[in-house]
């Protein structure tokens, strides 16, 4: 990389984060309870709206991973999602009615909350509807999986996002608060992701799975990205660019093996394609507040409408992490 | 006669001080070396938690540095402080702060009173061993090391290359055969005592002083000189990943450590509850003096280091994304192409599935839609036959396509109608196997009811798609195992080409060919390709035929003839 290149990325990332700082007015606290935070506490971020139904098994699979502290931007909740929050004791809230798209879908948000607070933690971005699974998750804690990385050097920590949905119509898989949303909604795709490098910050980018099959397939390049890269040993110099899809300084996007190796990945299971979803993309169509003037969600209006079964004869039934391991989707690499 | 442990602690200790009482309860005595930079209050804590064992002695603490010579002079100082302290030791054991004992204390103590005179310790030459980081083995006693490795990497590596191109060598100390190995020994008293005490002693130390990671050398070098018996391994089972850095055991490692049946383990993860619970409670086991057997660890950390250092064939995932030349096989599984087959011969693709088993599949990169066998919208994995998702990334397709059906062979169809971005990963890959008839697209056109005008420019565009192909499949890159016939050359003796193909698939054995798919009729052909010519267009992609039937030997009969 040449060094213009390089400095233009610095630029960037000081663009970004000087952005993140001038939001951090946006922002106001419900509860800080950071002080409780222990030095090697790893920390979780999420930005949401009106989810107070998800939120018991979000945070009950979160603790029981080993999740010591939770950092949640609540942005305008009306149905109970803060002061359900705030009541949590090992959850920090802070809340704004700000623009979600202006704040670059959130990121700005966080990536302040992470610059104040997260600075030499483990710090795990997902949003409400991703559930992080990684080698070994179902008997080691992630503290094993981060005290591995840092005793490997390793700064960051790729997964790809699988979107998970039921058979039959969606508003068939009813869910109900406190439920493991993949007993309702356990089918996934397993190989039909497209990869290419992004050669200007050096990350993959990842597409496909049953959104670019069922709702994408005359207009490919627009389905949606599954590169995420949720870990970070954070530092109060880094940024996320966009989503968790990448960040900034680039070497961080270097989650992947170039001469033929696996390294040690995870995946986010995406429990989005539940009864409740569909109310929320009418709302969303309503706010056009995400991605790429809601495109995103104008195809699932209209495919949730037409033909909303996602399942086919090659779904996979999800089990456990090994089954997604041995699919491809995701790898132990050296750690055993 | 008894066992006696040093513990090196830097880290967990509260981990440290549960092994140490274990020790202690089965009275055997423990001398405790404290990383000087653990800081007080922790290193207090400590030597409160151990206050009532009476055999747990702590020693003057040494601020060690990874790979630097001060975690041998604290073990020299524990050594020394175990072999005055407890002159009942016959045995010195070298243990970590993340060392788990695994078999009970007693069966150590059996199995050391048996070899009373053996030392553990792995010692092997420098030409032996291909587990060094960094390739440093031999460099390793001869040239200096004054920087860092871990903190001041460039200035390490630099100053290497320096010295190495100066051909710089230090001298190594007369009678010393560098001697490298785990650093985790089980040592006699007597040749622990004779390397502490002896009179050149002041020399090794200062020769070991400046010699790189000096732990792994420095009483691997020495027992050679005194040692009457040793035995080159250790007893701590302690296993290194391709970076030179210690595997690590968790609660799910618990039944492989048991059956492992060696003396002792590192590294635990601190927080491993179930382990150390689990070998630190008295156990109700027989005692046996069974040698240790680590060799289904060995097994899963090789697979381990082979999945991080190759990786799976064919995969592209968030984690693995070779660049181009070190993919270990672009593609998971073998497959074939078949080019101009299907113009030729009727049914081709239904006949050949029927003959070798394997999945044929028509034109998978037809321009409309992907032709999936049996005509189906989705294929495994989830593959779209959505001709936009596999255009906008063609690669991706054939990789997912054969990494989906891996163990299956696939075959397909291609032809210049066909959307021809993937030709070039075709070629390059090592796994596809091409065969091709050019020419072939010419019979359909042959066949049609379409106005000569319109054949001729169809004509024309076909053939400039295909030899445009041809040529990528001639270029020196090619990988792929290509056979390419001139229609004419291939009607000539079909059915050689045909057991020929089959042969390569293997599917049918040794079978002979039996059946064959039905041939196109080519009666007037030969007129047809004149006519081409008559109107300004070459058709010179078929081969040779004339214009006037019954010249060939294949005089336009549908059915050719049976090879014996």
């Amino acid at each position: 990389m040449g060094l213009l290149k390089s400095y233009r990325l610095r630029l960037e990332r000081r663009r970004w984060r000087a952005r993140a700082f001038r939001k951090r007015r946006e922002l106001s606290e419900l509860r800080n309870r950071t002080q409780q935070i222990g030095s090697s506490d790893v920390l979780l971020f999420c930005t949401l709206r009106n989810e107070r139904v998800r939120l018991p098994y979000f945070l009950s699979y979160y603790r029981e991973l080993g999740v010591d502290h939770f950092f949640f931007v609540d942005n305008g909740s009306s149905d109970g999602t803060a002061e359900y929050l705030a009541e949590q004791m090992d959850v920090s809230v802070f809340h704004t009615e700000e623009g979600y798209k202006r704040a670059r879908f959130g990121v700005d948000w966080l990536n302040w909350l992470q610059m104040r607070y997260a600075h030499g933690h483990w710090s795990l971005t997902v949003d409400i509807d991703e559930f992080f699974v990684y080698p070994f998750c179902d008997t080691r804690p992630i503290r094993a999986l981060t005290d591995w990385l840092d005793a490997s050097s390793v700064k960051s920590f790729g997964t790809m996002l699988v979107d998970m949905y039921p058979k039959g119509p969606i508003d068939a898989a009813t869910y109900r608060e406190g439920d493991d949303p993949f007993v309702v909604s356990p089918w996934f795709d397993s190989g039909n992701y497209t990869i290419q490098k992004n050669t200007k910050y050096g990350n993959l980018w990842i597409q496909g799975g049953p959104r670019a099959r069922a709702f994408f397939y005359d207009n490919a390049e627009r389905a949606p990205a599954m590169n995420k890269i949720p870990l970070v040993k954070w530092n109060r110099a880094y940024a996320y660019v966009s989503s968790t899809h990448m960040l900034l300084p680039r070497g961080l996007n270097l989650v992947y093996d170039e001469w033929g190796g696996e390294k040690t990945s995870g995946c986010l299971l995406h429990a989005k394609f539940l009864d409740i979803f569909k109310e929320k993309s009418a709302e969303e169509m309503e706010r056009k507040q995400h991605f790429a003037n809601s495109h995103e969600y104008k195809a699932y209006n209209q495919g949730l409408s037409d033909s909303p079964d996602l399942w086919c004869q090659w779904s996979e039934k999800y089990i456990n992490w090994r089954q997604l391991e041995i699919l491809g989707l995701m790898s132990k690499g050296n750690w055993a | 006669m008894s066992v006696g442990f040093i513990m090196l602690v830097h880290e967990a200790l509260d981990r440290a001080a549960l092994v140490a009482r274990h020790f202690c309860e089965h009275g055997k005595p423990v001398v405790i070396h404290v990383d000087k930079r653990v800081d007080e209050d922790n290193a207090k804590w400590l030597k409160q938690k151990l206050a009532d064992c009476a055999h747990v002695v702590f020693c003057e603490r040494h601020a060690c540095e990874w790979g630097s010579w001060s975690i041998v002079q604290a073990t020299q100082t524990a050594s020394m402080v175990m072999l005055e302290r407890f002159p009942q030791v016959r045995h010195v054991m070298l243990a970590s702060g993340s060392c788990l004992p695994l078999r009970p204390v007693d069966e150590l103590e059996r199995y050391l009173s048996d070899r009373p005179r053996t030392d553990f310790i792995e010692s092997v030459t420098t030409d032996e061993v291909d587990w060094t980081v960094g390739g440093l083995s031999q460099e390793r006693f001869i040239l200096r090391f004054p920087f860092s490795w871990k903190k001041h990497r460039r200035l390490f590596d630099a100053y290497v290359r320096i010295q190495r191109a100066l051909k710089y060598e230090r001298n190594i100390p007369d009678g010393l055969t560098p001697h490298l190995g785990s650093q985790w020994w089980c040592l006699t008293r007597q040749t622990l005592s004779a390397i502490l005490q002896d009179p050149r002693r002041a020399e090794f130390d200062v020769y070991f002083s400046r010699v790189w990671i000096p732990d792994e050398s420095y009483f691997q070098t020495l027992a050679r000189l005194y040692s009457s018996q040793i035995e080159s391994r250790s007893l701590t089972l302690s296993k290194f990943d391709f970076q030179g850095k210690p595997h690590v055991f968790y609660d799910d490692h618990l039944q492989l450590l048991r059956r492992s049946d060696c003396f002792m383990a590192r590294k635990i993860w601190p927080q491993a509850e179930g382990l150390f619970r689990a070998f630190l409670t008295p156990s109700e086991r027989l005692q046996n003096v069974v040698e240790p057997n680590p060799l289904k660890i060995d097994r899963l950390f090789g697979r381990a280091t082979e999945r991080r250092t190759r990786g799976r064939s064919g995969l592209y995932m968030q984690g693995r994304y070779p660049n181009e030349g070190w993919e270990n096989g672009k593609t998971a599984g073998r497959y074939s192409i078949f080019e101009g087959f299907d113009d030729l011969f009727e049914n081709f693709d239904s006949w050949l599935e029927r003959r070798t088993g394997n999945r044929v599949h028509r034109h998978l990169f037809a321009a409309d839609r992907v032709q999936f066998a049996g005509n189906v919208p989705v294929y495994n994995g989830g593959l779209s036959d959505s001709a936009a998702l596999r255009d906008y990334n063609p690669a991706s397709f054939i990789t997912n396509l054969t990494w989906n059906t891996r163990g299956e062979h696939q075959c397909f169809m291609f032809g210049p109608h066909d959307t021809q971005d993937i030709g070039e990963f075709l070629a390059s890959d090592g796994n596809a196997h091409i065969s091709v008839i050019t020419g072939a697209w010419a019979i359909p056109l042959f066949h049609s009811n379409s106005n000569f005008a319109d054949l001729r420019k169809e004509a024309a565009r076909l053939q400039r798609i295909e030899a445009a192909h041809l040529n990528l499949l001639r270029t020196g890159m090619t990988k792929a195992r290509v056979s390419i016939w001139s229609l004419a050359e291939f009607i000539e003796d079909p059915m050689e080409k045909l057991q020929m193909i089959l042969d390569e698939l293997g599917g049918s054995g040794q079978r002979r060919l039996t059946e064959v798919p039905k041939m196109a009729d080519l009666t007037g052909f030969g007129q047809f390709l004149q006519n081409l010519k008559n109107q300004g267009m070459s058709p010179h992609l078929m081969g040779d035929f004339p214009v006037i039937e019954g010249e060939t030997r294949n005089d336009g009969s549908q059915r050719p003839y049976l090879v014996k």
